[in-house]
């Protein structure tokens, strides 16, 4: 009975091929608009972690208290010391010691008077010591459009826009006017060596990036950074284990009224990042629950239509001694087939799709030229474990349950009726 | 009247609501139906001969009275002992064939054996007796849309009468077919009729049909109007 009821369902093209491409079509959609949603929301954190938040930000509180204005003569002093003691402390986490600086550009012509000059907001992060994990989180690679990145002292990365503004190009030098963490006026020469795009309007207005010792010997900071930022391994933001590090963090340096003593912040505590996380995630899962809902309902329809059509087959079979119930579990069994096949050729080539976007991502810079808030340039798609069943929602439970109220309607129909329907 | 009582039918009514309130499609039929009999309910449409038909194969029950079919009243019937009753005693025969077109004419023919979980070799074997029976052996392996209209009915009969069962009910079963194709069937049911001793009841208004009947029950407006046995 099973081999010629699978015979049907093979044969019967409505029955089989179309039902799962159906539930291919809306499971694969269903995986890759989630996997979508959390690559969004993780671009997104992960620009404003790599930028500036880092996972978590070691300040002292001063600095801390004051961070819209980049107060370096607040800056944490004795860095080598304290980088030693929380890579001991904390061997999981990579550290990186920064400095956010602004002042003028100076850009002057071929007898050395000033000739253009613009606002300029820097980062001072380690380019020359051999370790690229600045390099990397910076994206400087792929974002450099002229020249070359830092390979000496003294060199500086200007923002491509910057540097059509001031009418600068690699291998001119420019000169950064500015105050040093004592308060006294820093000038420091440095030559541009490239230009750099990074495809995020704040970031591409006016940063220039130079290597940290640099900025530390511009600004008399030595030994000194405004923060040190710190990555999980993976780079991936993880709330629980951060959540771990800053206790251990508060064990190690416990809170005290020197204003100069480190302290800790996670990237949720930062800039209002927990709230545009918790809302991305909010509008994510809510995007995710309408879109699950409406394939559960087309899937559901498709179920019930399928069972529909077969009404006047059903006639036929009680007429000749199939029993309603017997009837009606063949029809959730071929569906749960039907659900199964789909919705795992679904989660597959959704999954595929996802991975294919997850490294690639799309590219939606030329729409992002204007923006003024810390936005991914470039969206990928993220696989999560929840994306390896969130298609079996609408692909296995709502066709079946279509089959299943569908079918419902064998039994409160006589069997005559079935064959008025089935001879009209 | 032939034989032992397989069919009683006493003081039966159906009937129906509909939105102009109750249609009474039966009204009070009393009958007997024996073994191996050839008889044909005949009537204009809306007499009450798919009902009554519908009712002797506990596809509906009645309203009122009794009908047993093989010594079990309809009425009491649940759907399970109702298709255990259609799987194991009765064929049916439709106006238009009813045959499940993915499968082939043997496998058409073979699915109510699969319902009485008959062995693999014993299927086959009763599956083509009943195709030589109606000539079918060579289009054993065809799709119903492959076949004349006429071929489908005889696909259909062998479904029906591949169990061998006690009672086969037709209806209207040359509607769609031509003379000739009309013909050809009801002699082929004829001849099951006097071979199987398969008793044979027709809901049909055509006069080719009752050309064939021993038995003919006249019935109009739901009453049995003439109960009469034929020359045939």
């Amino acid at each position: 009975m099973i081999r010629f009821l699978l015979k049907g369902i093979l044969r019967d093209k409505q029955r089989s091929l179309l039902p799962v491409v159906i539930v291919i079509i809306g499971v694969l959609l269903t995986v890759f608009l989630y996997c979508w949603l959390r690559g969004v929301l993780n671009d997104s954190t992960e620009l404003n972690a790599n930028f500036n938040a880092g996972h978590v930000k070691i300040m002292t509180a001063a600095y801390a208290k004051n961070i819209d204005q980049t107060p370096n003569d607040l800056a944490l002093i004795g860095v080598d010391t304290l980088l030693i003691r929380l890579y001991k402390e904390f061997p999981e986490m990579k550290w990186g010691e920064r400095i956010h600086f602004g002042g003028l550009i100076d850009a002057p012509d071929s007898r050395g008077e000033t000739r253009t000059q613009g606002p300029a907001a820097g980062f001072g992060i380690d380019l020359l010591s051999g370790d690229r994990s600045e390099i990397r989180r910076f994206n400087l690679d792929k974002s450099l459009r002229r020249g070359r990145l830092p390979v000496h002292h003294g060199e500086i990365l200007m923002s491509e826009e910057f540097s059509a503004k001031l009418k600068v190009n690699p291998g001119d030098t420019v000169t950064l006017i500015g105050s040093t963490m004592n308060g006294s006026m820093a000038m420091y020469n440095y030559t541009v060596c490239g230009t750099i795009v990074f495809g995020t309007g704040p970031m591409d207005q006016g940063s220039v990036i130079a290597d940290i010792e640099d900025v530390r010997n511009a600004l008399d900071m030595n030994n000194a950074a405004g923060e040190i930022v710190g990555y999980l391994p993976g780079n991936y933001y993880d709330e629980e284990k951060i959540n771990q590090v800053v206790t251990r963090f508060k064990r190690l340096f416990p809170p005290s009224n020197d204003e100069y003593a480190p302290v800790i912040v996670t990237l949720r505590q930062q800039n209002n990042l927990g709230k545009m996380m918790d809302q991305i995630k909010g509008v994510g899962a809510f995007a995710v629950f309408i879109f699950v809902l409406s394939m559960s309902l087309v899937l559901w329809n498709a179920g019930l239509l399928g069972g529909l059509r077969r009404y006047s087959e059903f006639g036929t079979r009680l007429a000749i001694g199939e029993d309603y119930s017997h009837i009606y579990k063949t029809m959730i069994y071929e569906s749960v087939l039907i659900g199964l096949i789909g919705s795992i050729t679904g989660t597959i080539i959704g999954m595929l799709i996802s991975l294919y976007m997850q490294d690639h991502g799309l590219d939606l810079s030329s729409m992002m030229k204007n923006a003024t808030i810390l936005m991914p340039a470039v969206f990928h798609a993220r696989i999560t474990s929840a994306a390896f069943f969130i298609g079996f929602i609408p692909g296995l439970l709502s066709t079946v349950i279509g089959t299943m109220l569908s079918g419902i309607g064998i039994y409160k129909r006589k069997t005559a009726q079935l064959f008025k329907e089935l001879e009209a | 009247m032939e034989n032992s009582t397989l069919i009683s039918i006493e003081a039966l009514k159906k009937h129906f609501l509909t939105p102009g309130g109750r249609f009474t499609a039966l009204n009070g039929i009393d009958l007997t139906i024996g073994k191996a009999e050839f008889t044909g309910v005949v009537g204009p449409s809306g007499s009450g001969k798919t009902t009554l038909l519908n009712i002797i194969g506990s596809l509906d029950s009645p309203s009122e009275g009794e009908v047993v079919v093989l010594g079990q009243s309809i009425a009491d019937l649940n759907p399970k002992q109702a298709a255990l009753l259609r799987r194991s005693h009765l064929g049916f025969i439709f106006q238009s064939y009813n045959l499940l077109p993915v499968y082939t004419v043997f496998e058409n023919v073979e699915f109510p054996l699969l319902l009485l979980q008959l062995d693999d070799s014993k299927r086959r074997k009763m599956v083509m007796d009943s195709l030589e029976w109606l000539g079918l052996t060579d289009k054993a392996k065809s799709k119903p849309a492959q076949l004349s209209g006429g071929e489908c009915q005889r696909v259909a009969i062998a479904r029906a009468m591949v169990k061998k069962p006690e009672i086969v009910l037709a209806d209207e079963p040359t509607a769609n077919l031509d003379a000739a194709n009309s013909h050809h069937i009801l002699k082929t049911m004829v001849q099951l009729n006097k071979e199987l001793k398969t008793t044979f009841i027709f809901a049909t208004h055509d006069d080719k049909v009752i050309g064939y009947l021993r038995r003919k029950i006249s019935l109009v407006d739901g009453k049995v109007l003439n109960d009469e046995i034929t020359n045939n």
